[in-house]
């Protein structure tokens, strides 16, 4: 079986988010890290491959510097890595960045395909399903869990107050949640291979079947008006002359003064 | 020359830094107050590598190099001084030696389990009346026609009653050397569970008190002929080279241990408010925080090269790292006992309370000026090199 994990290299939001002074995110001040989702996505391929056997090739488009996250990928096991990069593709959007990465992909052989549900710097979750619409494959979204049955994948589905069952008949794609497991650790000796190993570089001349005005900043519909941190809350009300059923009946009033009840 | 980390070794120390915070570093306070051993940590580290950084894939290790090992030993005892050691002692006292001086057999046989973690190492050297002094070691090792017999014991054994196989030096002849008689050693590899090898009773620590001190006893333990690690009579080469290396990762664990102090202190002198400010806006913070960091960095520095220097050694080349290891571990375990003192009083109070990491920081830093050849005999090997 082939598995791809489709991965983003995101700034790492723990420690706050910068921004430069035209409102873009100051991606250099900020630690780099791979997209939760997607790490959980590549545990999930990696399982697969434990239990399976599998090859596990791991794609991200970004800068040189992306490649990183192709080695933290390796490092925990992954077996091959491939980095889109050119400077045409940069400041892409969602539509811009699925055509790229679905160029990259019809380049390759896989059976499965797995990417993060979403990347926790633009929170979008449209890149997977856009990737399966160019690739013509069934997609199923928001797995918490996935087993393979054959030639199919059997995919639980979370919702916020359920869950599905699907089943797919591969090759299919699945966006994976953070919650789905636990990633595994890298080990220092893969780390070392890792840095040995040769990193595939593809291109813009490398996309197979995409056409340019669909790359890159020109090829992005999306446009980006503002872009700010959180809104720091207010210190709060205190009370403190209220008895308890008081104060239930004076919360009870502010929530439906929000309208949260 | 290049102080900088490689992306490898950057990325490695992401990892063992990621691991101790999430794994190691919950676990701590209790290790040190119930004085329980980490076990469930080991098996983890055991499973992602840790306990045989620097073995050779062939026989079941990482692969990696010395500095990578290092720095292992370095953020683990960051937030856990116990973990630190159980992994220096490991790798540096029983996986080190049996690898240097192992036969293929011995490698083979030992190796793979020992750097998968399923096994663990321990080194017996000091005897009641035998710690820096090397010549009273009374256990004795005689040759019965295809066993060695063992009889004596063996006090303060790090990673005592949980490992499983173990470098005991023990003398096996009485030789004349101009005009005196002397014991001649030989270093043997005893598995537990050989009759006639029993535990004594557990240390109570005043530091590390997660690790296993154990006294070894061998009454009439019968091992194999086979047993005899590297040539007979060459037991006290053996254990020297052995605690130059492990010197290292001592140097690596103190090195560590004032880091984190250093790091707990920053942050606190930016929370703790005294006069209307925080403490990290008084100038004697300052200064302090200053000298401590310089130190720290220094360390650091002499640890690394130590372990650039035994790297080469562990390539082929043909050069000694006893000095460097010497003044790596010297250095960093004052560094480390000054650090943490200094840490607790800029806590305060606070600082001398069990609640507090700086206030372990400060029990496990003693040791470091003590075990694997105390900062007295680093002092003995440093100037020895100068005055030859």
């Amino acid at each position: 079986m082939k598995i791809v994990v489709c991965v983003k290299q995101v700034p790492d939001t723990k420690g706050g988010v910068k921004f430069n002074p035209d409102g873009t995110l100051d991606r250099g001040a900020m630690l780099a890290i791979m997209n939760p989702d997607d790490k959980a996505g590549l545990e999930a391929a990696l399982r697969l491959k434990d239990e399976y056997g599998a090859e596990v090739t791991v794609v991200t488009m970004g800068l040189p510097k992306a490649e990183e996250v192709l080695r933290e990928a390796m490092a925990m096991g992954a077996d091959k890595g491939i980095l889109v990069t050119d400077r045409v593709l940069g400041g892409a959007d969602t539509w811009a960045t699925s055509t790229t990465l679905a160029g990259a992909l019809r380049n390759i052989d896989y059976d499965l395909i797995i990417t993060g549900r979403q990347a926790i710097d633009g929170d979008t979750a449209q890149v997977g399903p856009q990737i399966s619409e160019h690739l013509d494959l069934p997609v199923i979204s928001y797995a918490k869990d996935i087993k393979i049955d054959g030639d199919s994948v059997i995919v639980e589905r979370q919702y916020d107050d359920r869950y599905h069952v699907l089943k797919a008949k591969m090759p299919c794609l699945v966006t994976a949640l953070s919650e789905l497991n636990e990633p595994r650790y890298m080990t220092p000796g893969g780390i070392f291979d890792a840095y040995d190993a040769e990193i595939t570089v593809w291109g813009r001349k490398d996309l197979k079947d995409v056409d340019d005005s669909n790359l890159g900043l020109a090829g992005s519909p999306t446009k980006i008006a503002k872009a700010s941190d959180k809104v720091r809350k207010g210190a709060g009300e205190v009370k403190t002359d209220l008895d308890a059923d008081g104060a239930v009946s004076y919360i009870m009033g502010k929530l439906k003064e929000k309208h949260v009840i | 020359m290049d102080f900088t980390l490689s992306k490898k070794h950057e990325m490695a120390r992401q990892l063992f830094k990621d691991f101790a915070e999430t794994e190691v570093k919950p676990l701590a306070q209790e290790v040190d107050e119930t004085e329980h051993f980490p076990m469930d940590t080991v098996k983890k580290m055991g499973k992602y590598g840790f306990m045989g950084i620097p073995v050779p894939k062939e026989y079941g290790g990482q692969g990696c190099d010395i500095l990578t090992y290092v720095m292992c030993v370095e953020e683990l005892s960051k937030v856990c001084a116990t973990t630190g050691v159980v992994v220096s002692a490991h790798t540096s006292l029983c996986a080190d030696p049996i690898l240097t001086y192992g036969t293929e057999e011995q490698k083979k046989k030992y190796l793979p389990d020992l750097a998968s973690g399923k096994k663990i190492g321990a080194f017996g050297l000091t005897e009641p009346g035998a710690g820096t002094d090397a010549q009273g070691v009374q256990t004795k090792a005689v040759l019965d026609g295809d066993e060695w017999v063992l009889n004596g014991s063996k006090c303060f054994i790090t990673n005592g009653e949980v490992a499983d196989i173990y470098i005991v030096i023990a003398y096996t002849d009485v030789v004349e050397k101009r005009g005196r008689k002397v014991k001649s050693f030989s270093a043997f590899i005893v598995e537990k569970g050989t009759p006639g090898f029993s535990f004594g009773t557990k240390e109570k620590k005043m530091g590390i008190r997660g690790s296993s001190t154990y006294e070894l006893i061998f009454q009439d333990c019968r091992i194999p002929k086979d047993a005899l690690l590297g040539a007979q009579g060459k037991g006290f080469p053996i254990a020297m080279h052995t605690l130059d290396g492990g010197r290292i990762g001592i140097a690596s664990q103190a090195l560590g241990i004032a880091e984190g102090a250093l790091e707990r202190t920053i942050e606190y002198t930016k929370e703790r408010k005294q006069f209307g400010r925080t403490i990290a806006q008084q100038q004697n913070t300052q200064f302090q925080l200053a000298d401590m960091a310089t130190k720290v960095e220094a360390a650091r520095h002499l640890v690394y090269k130590a372990a650039m220097k035994k790297q080469e050694f562990a390539e082929g080349a043909k050069v000694s790292y006893s000095v460097e290891a010497a003044m790596a571990k010297l250095y960093a375990a004052e560094v480390a006992m000054e650090v943490t003192t200094k840490a607790v009083q800029l806590h305060g109070g606070y600082g001398y309370i069990r609640e507090y990491d700086v206030e372990r920081m400060m029990r496990d830093a003693k040791i470091t000026e003590i075990y694997e050849g105390t900062s007295e005999v680093q002092r003995m090997v440093i100037s020895g090199s100068l005055l030859k």
